[in-house]
């Protein structure tokens, strides 16, 4: 049908509404941050440019370290993701009997309301009375109880178990989708040369599965990199700062401490991290979608 | 289903063990927290905080299930805000992005692939990023501590994804059905009233069930941040109130939980062939 002047704008007069909302509710927002982070914006009444002082505030040693921790925090719950995800794929991926209901139980994790599966693990990491905690002396692992979410770094590492969890279910079964889109006759190939099971996975599925593995960490590093919830339920960002994500820090500060200026300073930076990855994200998919079909 | 399993797929004996272990660790990580979780609603409170730890109940009981409406007081309140505010946002989701994601399946115009990126891009910027701007225009627009405040930020976040899995679905439906009704003189509107969206329908159903379920799982910053007033909290936060106290009392906080996430696990167990194939669609690149 050839595209003519009607049909182009009923089209704009369908995308209108959506595009507005996302453009008053997304799009300013973050052209206001951006100027925001320039003022020194809070509760006052007045409102003064300032420059690039917040910039410069915000290059303390603190924040350095708060955006080392982030990275660092990202990195390791994507890796455990990724890694966790793929195995459960490939356990799910098999033929034996009861495999569906087994991917019906992977996915409450990403399905309840994230805080309540938060509040879980919160109890599961108490000190005293805590599961974990709890298991491990019944084991004889530990001697006496270690209340995860006191110590900086125990806190650390809790943060990112819980955030393992809740993205486990959403890279599970992208990545058994990936895995069932491998053409059947590669295998049936491999098997009617005498290429065990082991052997198939490692040089048939895995390989394959790359393009799905690389759209997937970088998927999963955006919204890891975004993570709020996990950390505010649990530790707001302590003990001592040591659970302090740039996230959390912006939001101390911005909403906390109410100094809006200092914290779209900081939110701006945030936005230039994510645009990066957003770029690299779209680059490496339009890139990997050739070979891809789906 | 009834024809035996090929050759390729029968399994040895010890590669069935091997595959029923490597699930079993993987099912007890997810699930570990929801029956713990469960576990320790049928707790009593001694009980629970009692050394040494004890993983099965004692003569549990459903008691925290009812005195949990005791001691908190709005718990019901909160349950209906949660199913209201995902309500609302689902159908103002809807409202949007159905002739949208059309436009995107079935017009080509300028700027469209550039606008369909920009889309996805809205779903990169969580909304903790852009909480300070949201706040001060939620001011302005006069409805902080209302519904408003958590439904108006709650569906710009969620349209990307609606319109991403609506648009691969209606590209699969026949461009010679909008052809014919275009040649018989049908205008685009009527086309999209009354031959499009009826054969759309089963997927505005699968947007609209992941838009409820996303709505109904993501409802905590804005909520936390944009709505102080106890009656219009939704269930997450509600709970977090209660979670933040000195005491808190964890097996009627549980108990709670999972009144809250009954309703996500009725939807997965009924719906759970259009989730899976719905919530994997929209991440999957086209």
């Amino acid at each position: 049908m050839s595209m003519n002047r009607s049909a182009v704008i009923f089209a704009w007069l369908l995308l209108a509404p959506a595009l507005l909302y996302v453009a008053v509710i997304v799009a300013y927002p973050l052209v206001d941050t951006f100027i925001l982070s320039f003022t020194d914006a809070s509760l006052k009444k007045t409102t003064e440019w300032v420059g690039w002082v917040n910039y410069e505030k915000i290059f303390n040693a603190t924040f350095a370290e708060v955006i080392i921790r982030t990275f660092v925090w990202t990195f390791f719950s994507v890796a455990i993701k990724m890694i966790i995800g793929t195995f459960g794929a490939a356990m799910l991926n098999t033929a034996v009997p009861g495999r569906a209901l087994f991917r019906v139980l992977t996915m409450p994790p990403w399905i309840v309301p994230m805080a309540i599966g938060i509040f879980m693990w919160g109890w599961m990491y108490n000190g005293q009375f805590g599961m974990i905690s709890g298991m491990l002396q019944r084991f004889g692992l530990v001697d006496s109880p270690i209340a995860f979410l006191a110590q900086g770094s125990t806190a650390f590492w809790a943060t990112i178990i819980t955030d393992v969890w809740i993205g486990v279910p959403m890279v599970t079964l992208y990545m058994l989708a990936a895995m069932q889109a491998v053409p059947q006759d590669l295998y049936e190939a491999a098997w009617t040369d005498g290429a065990g099971r082991l052997y198939r996975f490692r040089r048939i599925t895995l390989p394959l599965l790359v393009p799905a593995m690389i759209t997937m960490s970088m998927l999963s590093l955006i919204a890891t990199f975004n993570s709020f919830d996990i950390i505010w339920i649990l530790t707001q960002g302590g003990p001592n700062g040591e659970t302090t994500t740039m996230i959390i820090d912006t939001y101390r500060t911005a909403i906390g401490s109410k100094k809006y200026g200092e914290g779209a300073a900081r939110a701006v930076l945030i936005c230039i991290f994510l645009s990066i990855f957003c770029l690299c994200y779209f680059r490496v998919t339009s890139r990997l979608s050739p070979g891809e079909k789906r | 289903m009834k024809t035996p399993a090929p050759l390729i797929n029968r399994y040895k004996w010890y590669e069935m063990i091997g595959i029923y272990c490597g699930i079993f660790v993987f099912l007890c990580f997810v699930l570990a927290p929801f029956v713990e979780g469960f576990l320790v609603s049928l707790k009593p409170l001694s009980q629970l905080f009692s050394s040494p730890y004890r993983f099965i109940p004692e003569n549990g009981s459903f008691e925290a299930y009812r005195t949990m409406w005791v001691s908190v007081p709005g718990f019901g309140r909160y349950i209906f805000n949660s199913f209201f505010i995902s309500s609302i946002v689902t159908i103002v989701v809807l409202i949007m992005v159905v002739p949208a994601a059309y436009a995107f399946a079935r017009f080509e115009f300028k700027g469209r692939g550039l606008l369909l990126a920009a889309f996805l891009a809205v779903n990169m910027f969580s909304g903790a990023v852009l909480l300070i701007p949201l706040f001060r225009l939620m001011r302005t627009l006069g409805v902080l501590n209302t519904y408003f405040a958590m439904i108006v930020p709650g569906v710009a976040f969620l349209i990307p994804s609606a319109i991403w899995l609506l648009r691969t679905y209606m590209m699969r439906i026949p461009k010679e059905l909008h052809e014919a009704a275009y040649v018989d003189g049908a205008s685009h509107f009527y086309t999209l009233r009354r031959v499009i969206l009826p054969i759309a329908m089963p997927g505005i159903t699968v947007v609209a069930i992941t838009t409820f379920i996303g709505s109904y799982a993501q409802q905590f910053i804005f909520a936390l941040t944009f709505n102080a007033k106890s009656e219009y909290m939704p269930l997450p936060v509600g709970l977090y109130a209660y979670f933040g106290r000195q005491e808190v009392v964890w097996n009627e906080l549980m108990a709670a939980s999972f009144v809250g996430i009954a309703p996500a696990m009725i939807v997965i167990f009924f719906l759970q062939r259009y989730l899976v194939s719905g919530l994997t669609a929209g991440a999957v690149k086209q």
